[in-house]
């Protein structure tokens, strides 16, 4: 056995992807769904850099609970595809090490529910790490998982955690609401040098929308502006940014028009984005499947009164989930959520 | 059917050398020989050095919070010696000081953590250890992704993690011990049953007759060691890392030992301890047994200790000196090490040291003076 090994060297800097590249157009033929999108991120990046491995319950021998991981473990072996034991403090903690001696670890959270089991290390020590040490010992893992109510999962399986982990520094939150973002997003969140926090949704899984072949990276706290309209601010993140396109439509027919601002990442928030729009427009409906209290869109709403209230034609109106836990029932559950028809009326009241 | 036994076990017992310093010769053999034994003793009287000096720096208002050693420094440095310095990785929580200096650390730094000064869990390069872990449990985890690391880059590193027998109630145990089992990693874990957490005793933090049991559940090699002795905790350990580097998975040891010291400086164990117990183990104190053995040998002599104590006071005061006389931070390092690149809001707040919850209009930053120092 060897005794001659070298002291080993700290973690290889992450090569940052190009950002100066132009993104590939999201208009194309090759439909997949948001799962598959997923999957590609992964798997290209895999390829690639073999510090990377995923680890979850469930990803490799049965191809993931939610099938994103299918074929992976053929791919690449179970060295590199990990079903874990149910120990998703113990997968987070792991994932911790393994990334202090230079891995890359993919966690998947069947849900970001079950987070909150390992949140002394996903909170206490993944985002400070890098803190506590001096700058030594960065965190660069990527916890993925579904994250949000509407699949009748009830109560405690319908967490929307970003509200809640939102408020700590030190970590990355990203929340696509398309495959050509998840994928795009998912392969920046891979190559980051910080622990990212990857909130997918179980009901966008199936979604289908064209997704390039190639590969590309979207750079963190750049919302994409996907209606334009000078009537009114629309901000989501996630799932409801779909909802809130549904509502832009239906104004659209009664001569209202939003700006939709998806802001694709939490943290970082682009802030710029969302205040040149309100300078515009002169008011603003935050939309966020969270619970109100002290939410992401309080905290959106915050910052647009510091920046921006001189602006402000009608004080800015939040439409979140109903302050109340996750009801099991679908008529109860349906209604608990952001909708479309919850989105036109506050867009209709800053207006009237 | 009838019924059987599907599982049985035991856990052995090993001490090699008495509290009278004498010494099992059969299982001596092999271990450390007197020369390694005499430089590891100085160690120790460094180590008890730094512990009399940092207490009494935090009763002067000197240094924040600080746990004392003493009574462990054989499990740490028995242990410690064990792991291949520059190769092996430590993975402690915080009253093992007498293992990370072995490996490297210079000793200011762990002054310089508990004054309250995170350059002082900036690892030097050349020392294989992550930072001192204060949460209870959490580091065990951390150890077994860093052998999972090891396993899957092929070197034939291992790592050794160090906790309490409280930490062995806690749920991230558990899923250390059960991650490392399933993956089958170099990962040793390393158990200074000191029979004190905080204030409670160990059959009070456990019903359980040894903590090495615990690991029988995960089917990993276990022991339970006379944590007071040097000999033993060293074979035991090195038997455990060679079994890992060899690819034959995680174990675990007990060692027996008691904090003859407080918890931290912020407690006061009179208040909770039996004098006469803590009397008892003041009598098997780790380096009083190494001394007699080493008189026995004509190794030691009073004039040696007092020369070793004198060495050890010199040694420590300018490890305080380093200590102290460390150029303080600059206020605006507060923002550089929360990601990895500054973001642009916090680089706003280092240029202008102003919070953003004063609602500053980034452009018309630059208010405020330059970031000052105190």
């Amino acid at each position: 056995m060897t005794t001659t090994l070298e002291h080993p060297a700290l973690p290889e800097p992450a090569i940052l992807p190009d950002f100066t590249k132009p993104l590939p157009s999201r208009e194309g033929d090759r439909i997949i769904q948001f799962r598959e999108a997923l999957r590609e991120a992964m798997s290209e990046e895999m390829r690639k850099d073999s510090r990377i491995f995923l680890m979850g319950e469930e990803v490799a021998q049965y191809n993931g609970a939610y099938k994103i991981s299918q074929g992976m473990l053929d791919e690449f072996g179970p060295l590199r595809i990990i079903d874990s034991p149910i120990s998703e403090n113990g997968f987070a903690g792991l994932a911790v090490g393994a990334a202090m001696y230079g891995l890359r670890p993919i966690i998947e959270f069947m849900s970001w529910s079950f987070s909150l089991v390992a949140a002394d290390q996903i909170l206490n020590n993944v985002p400070k790490m890098l803190y506590m040490s001096g700058g030594q010992w960065g965190c660069p893992v990527v916890f993925r998982g579904n994250d949000g109510a509407g699949g009748q999962l009830g109560s405690t399986h319908s967490w929307c955690v970003e509200g809640l982990y939102a408020n700590v520094p030190g970590v990355k939150i990203v929340i696509p609401s398309n495959p050509y973002d998840a994928k795009g997003l998912l392969k920046t969140a891979i190559a980051d040098p910080d622990p990212v926090f990857f909130l997918e949704s179980e009901r966008m899984l199936g979604d289908k929308a064209h997704v390039p072949p190639e590969e590309y990276y979207i750079p963190f706290g750049q919302a994409a502006l996907l209606r334009e309209g000078k009537d009114c601010t629309i901000v989501s993140f996630g799932r409801p940014v779909n909802f809130c396109l549904e509502a832009d439509e239906a104004l659209r027919a009664e001569g209202i028009e939003c700006d939709v601002l998806d802001m694709r990442t939490i943290r970082p928030l682009d802030i710029d984005s969302i205040i040149a729009s309100v300078k515009k427009t002169g008011r603003i409906v935050v939309v966020d499947q969270c619970w109100p209290f002290a939410s992401v869109a309080s905290e959106v709403v915050t910052q647009v009164i510091e920046r921006a209230f001189d602006w402000l034609d009608h004080q800015p109106l939040r439409v979140n989930t109903e302050d109340v836990p996750t009801p099991y029932s679908k008529i109860l559950e349906a209604e608990y959520l952001p909708n479309p028809r919850k989105i036109a009326a506050a867009v209709r009241k800053t207006l009237a | 059917m009838p019924s059987r036994t599907v599982y049985s076990a035991s856990v052995e017992y090993l001490q090699i050398m008495d509290e009278e310093g004498h010494v099992d010769a059969k299982l001596a053999k092999d271990t450390l020989s007197d020369e390694e034994i005499l430089k590891l003793y100085q160690f120790m009287v460094d180590c008890r050095q730094l512990d009399e000096i940092a207490f009494k720096l935090q009763r002067s208002g000197r240094m924040g919070t600080y746990p004392q050693n003493k009574g462990q420094e054989a499990a740490a440095i028995g242990s410690g010696y064990a792991a291949k310095k520059g190769v092996d990785f430590l993975v402690p929580c915080y009253r093992e000081n007498a293992a990370l200096f072995l490996h490297g650390l210079p000793m200011h730094y762990i002054l310089l953590h508990w004054m309250g000064d995170e350059r002082g869990n900036q690892i030097p390069e050349g020392v294989n250890m992550t930072p001192l872990s204060i949460p209870i449990g959490t580091q065990m985890l951390h150890a077994t992704g860093i052998a999972w690391a090891f396993k899957l880059k092929k070197e034939p590193r291992v790592a050794i993690t160090y906790f309490g027998d409280g930490a062995t109630s806690e749920g991230d145990f558990h899923e250390a011990m059960n991650f490392a089992s399933t993956l089958q990693v170099p990962c040793v874990f390393f158990c200074q049953n000191n029979q004190w957490a905080i204030s409670v005793p160990r059959d009070q933090q456990m019903n359980s007759a040894t903590v090495a049991q615990k690991a029988l559940a995960y089917d990993m090699p276990t022991i339970q060691v006379d944590g007071n002795d040097l000999l033993a905790v060293h074979k035991a350990s090195k038997d455990a890392i060679e079994r890992a580097r060899q690819g034959g998975g995680p174990s675990f040891i007990e060692a027996v030992t008691y904090r003859l010291a407080d918890h931290t400086t912020a407690d006061d164990a009179r208040r909770y301890r039996d004098t006469k117990e803590v009397d008892a183990w003041i009598g098997k104190d780790p380096m009083i047994r190494l001394r007699k053995y080493l008189e026995r040998k004509n190794l030691w002599s009073d004039e040696k200790q007092k020369a070793a104590e004198e060495k050890a006071k010199v040694f420590v005061a300018d490890v305080v000196k380093a200590a102290e006389t460390i150029e303080k931070p600059l206020i605006s390092d507060i923002f550089d090490y929360t990601y990895a690149e500054i973001p642009e809001e916090l680089e706003r707040q280092k240029r202008t040291m102003r919070t953003s919850s004063l609602g500053q209009d980034p452009t018309q930053a630059g208010l405020a003076a330059e970031p000052s120092t105190y």
